[in-house]
């Protein structure tokens, strides 16, 4: 079953393989940052973002799986 | 390169390995005194332990020489493209959080303990069951070999053996000396070496790599001054090429190599069997989603790790095996007594991992091939033994693959491994979402990428040597240089799509699947629902 909140976990998730697979949008060296040229301290950049991205899709997830049951239980009373 | 032997720090070394060996032995017996049943929780990985604790164990455990040496050591020898590890762990949690919770649920509920358990369950062929297990055994070896590598690295640095112009058995002896250990340390310890071990390597590990990552770029004057020698160095030609030797960003030719390795080597990570059984053992569904959420800082430190590699060139460290490259960094800069503390970080951090690794390929052996196969009737302590010796068998074919390839490239090592472990991602990750996929079609696709992918990589020649010299080629069709591994694994996937087409429309039998679709969602408490799996072999 297709929901919004479904399609925002998995954009959630779909989002750091764009993001890393397309080299070349970050195959460069400036602007670098104290030193480190941009390919490297942008790709641990996304470390920190794929974190939120992923503790997003759980918060959602987390949220979906209870609501699904409450309705579940709602349902069968 | 290194004069004479480094005492103090192979004193240090010695005293924390002997140390850490000492405290795994008798903690399993005090364990074993108490209570035998306890015995089993290091073996599946802490499942009484919280997130937080379950998230340090297991980080020490994704710290193995090839985060500490290998990656290091690729950027060391080429610059930016050795960096793919970064976003290919990244890329690993994404996945994790998709696809493992639907394995934790329907192995928990039918007593599954390996990924040949499930296949066989899921398609009723014991053809395929096998496929997967001798694929899981193998792909592991060069992992393993991967490991021995990196202990053969420090000790080559400490100068325990010999340089180049030495003869054969001294050169080889710490080669020789890596693996007695490693034999030795699995017999004593195995997995029953408890969490006692594993907080004390790892606290060993967190302490190395905070202090290198902050020390060492002061006291060389700063990212500015490391990335400008690096820089340098890279633009030189080389001589046999005529190309730069390296570069700090990949080109235009370089950017599908570093994407299909980033993505290859996420996508075969967590189908190792001492990965699965890793997140098996965790107390619940929700609990490998929640650790998908805090594993990723560790590949921020692994980014940082990866530097070293360019800390080493501006340090000047000239090697001409780039695997030394980090322990002579350490060497360099440490004094002697920290270069020791480093040391046994490195190589406890490979020991452990290689143990576990090991027994996990046995665990396969004995569960899904002697038991399966060869002696169904097989008692517990036939099982045991068999486990115990097929470890040990394990580890001499790692020790054939450090022998036979090139040791100067070791991340070729675990990239080899993952060529053959990706062809068993179709049998379980299709499974775990379709029954669509026919049996005898997965099997076909994974020979055929088992196949491919061993003849593509033999054939990759290196300056050092003419068989699997890289784990590189061009991908057929699309004329650009990607991993193998990927390339192999979407022809299996074709193959496997084609020929299910033919065998359904042929009403070939499919088998029985004993799993149904609620299998997937349920969760610990749930009716039905195993807490504990069924144990075998050697480890427990």
């Amino acid at each position: 079953m297709v929901t919004p909140v479904r399609v925002v976990i998995a954009l959630c998730l779909v989002a750091p393989f764009v993001a890393m697979l397309w080299v070349s949008s970050y195959a460069k060296v400036d602007p670098a940052f104290i030193g480190i040229p941009f390919f490297y301290w942008y790709q641990m950049l996304w470390v920190l973002i794929s974190t939120v991205l992923t503790m997003i899709a759980y918060q959602l997830w987390q949220r979906d799986q209870r609501a699904r049951k409450a309705l579940r239980e709602g349902a069968s009373r | 390169m290194n004069d004479g032997v480094n005492g103090v720090a192979l004193a240090v070394f010695i005293f924390f390995f002997l140390a850490v060996t000492v405290m795994g032995f008798l903690a399993s017996r005090w364990r074993r005194a108490e209570n035998e049943n306890s015995l089993d929780e290091w073996g599946l990985g802490g499942r009484s332990f919280g997130t937080w604790v379950t998230w340090f164990l297991l980080g020490g455990d994704l710290y193995t020489a090839y985060t500490f040496v290998a990656v290091p050591a690729a950027i060391y020898a080429a610059g930016a493209a050795g960096f793919f590890a970064v976003p290919y762990t990244i890329l690993v949690y994404p996945l994790i959080f998709t696809f493992l919770p639907r394995l934790w649920s329907v192995s928990h509920k039918h007593g599954y303990v390996t990924t040949s358990d499930f296949v066989r369950g899921r398609f009723g062929s014991k053809g395929l069951s096998l496929a997967v297990a001798v694929t899981g055994i193998l792909a592991t070896m060069p992992y393993i070999a991967l490991q021995l590598v990196g202990i053969q690295a420090v000790l080559d640095v400490m100068g325990v053996g010999g340089g180049e112009d030495t003869n054969w058995f001294i050169k080889d002896l710490p080669l020789l000396i890596a693996f007695g250990v490693l034999a030795a340390y699995t017999y004593s310890s195995g997995l029953r070496a408890p969490a006692l071990i594993a907080f004390v390597k790892d606290t060993l590990i967190y302490i190395v790599i905070a202090v290198a990552i902050i020390y060492i770029p002061i006291k060389l004057g700063g990212f500015d001054e490391i990335f400008h020698a690096a820089n340098e160095k890279f633009s030189a030609t080389n001589e046999a090429t005529g190309k730069p030797v390296g570069a700090l960003v990949p080109g235009d030719a370089g950017t599908w190599t570093y994407a299909t390795l980033a993505l290859g080597s996420a996508l075969a990570l967590f189908m190792y069997p001492h990965s699965i059984t890793a997140t098996l053992s965790s107390r619940s569904r929700d609990v490998i989603r929640r650790n998908t959420t805090i594993l990723p800082l560790y590949s921020l430190m692994l980014g940082l790790l990866a530097l070293l590699g360019f800390m080493a060139i501006a340090a000047g460290v000239k090697v001409e095996n780039g695997q030394l490259a980090i322990p002579q960094l350490f060497e360099d800069m440490f004094p002697d007594w920290f270069t020791g503390v480093a040391f046994a970080a490195i190589g406890i951090g490979a020991l452990v991992p290689a143990a576990i690794m090991s027994i996990a390929a046995a665990n396969l052996f004995t569960r899904n091939i002697y038991k399966d196969f060869l002696k169904p009737d097989a008692t517990p302590e036939q099982e045991t033994k068999v486990s115990k010796l097929v470890s040990l068998l394990v580890k001499v074919g790692a020790l054939a693959f450090v022998l036979t390839m090139d040791k100067t490239v070791a991340i070729n090592f675990q990239l080899l491994g993952g060529i053959w472990i990706l062809q068993t991602m179709p049998a379980l990750v299709g499974g775990l979402f379709t029954r669509w996929f026919h049996r005898w079609a997965l099997l076909t696709g994974w020979a055929v990428g088992m196949v491919y992918g061993t003849v593509a990589a033999y054939g990759v020649a290196s300056p050092t040597q003419k068989h699997f010299g890289g784990s590189s080629k061009e991908i057929p069709g699309i004329g650009e240089i990607g991993y193998i591994g990927l390339t192999a694994f979407v022809l299996n996937v074709v193959v496997t799509v084609v020929l299910t087409f033919v065998l359904k429309a042929l009403k070939a039998p499919d088998g029985i699947d004993e799993t149904s679709p609620e299998d997937y969602t349920a969760d610990a408490g749930d009716k039905g629902v195993a807490v504990e799996l069924p144990k075998v072999g050697a480890g427990h």
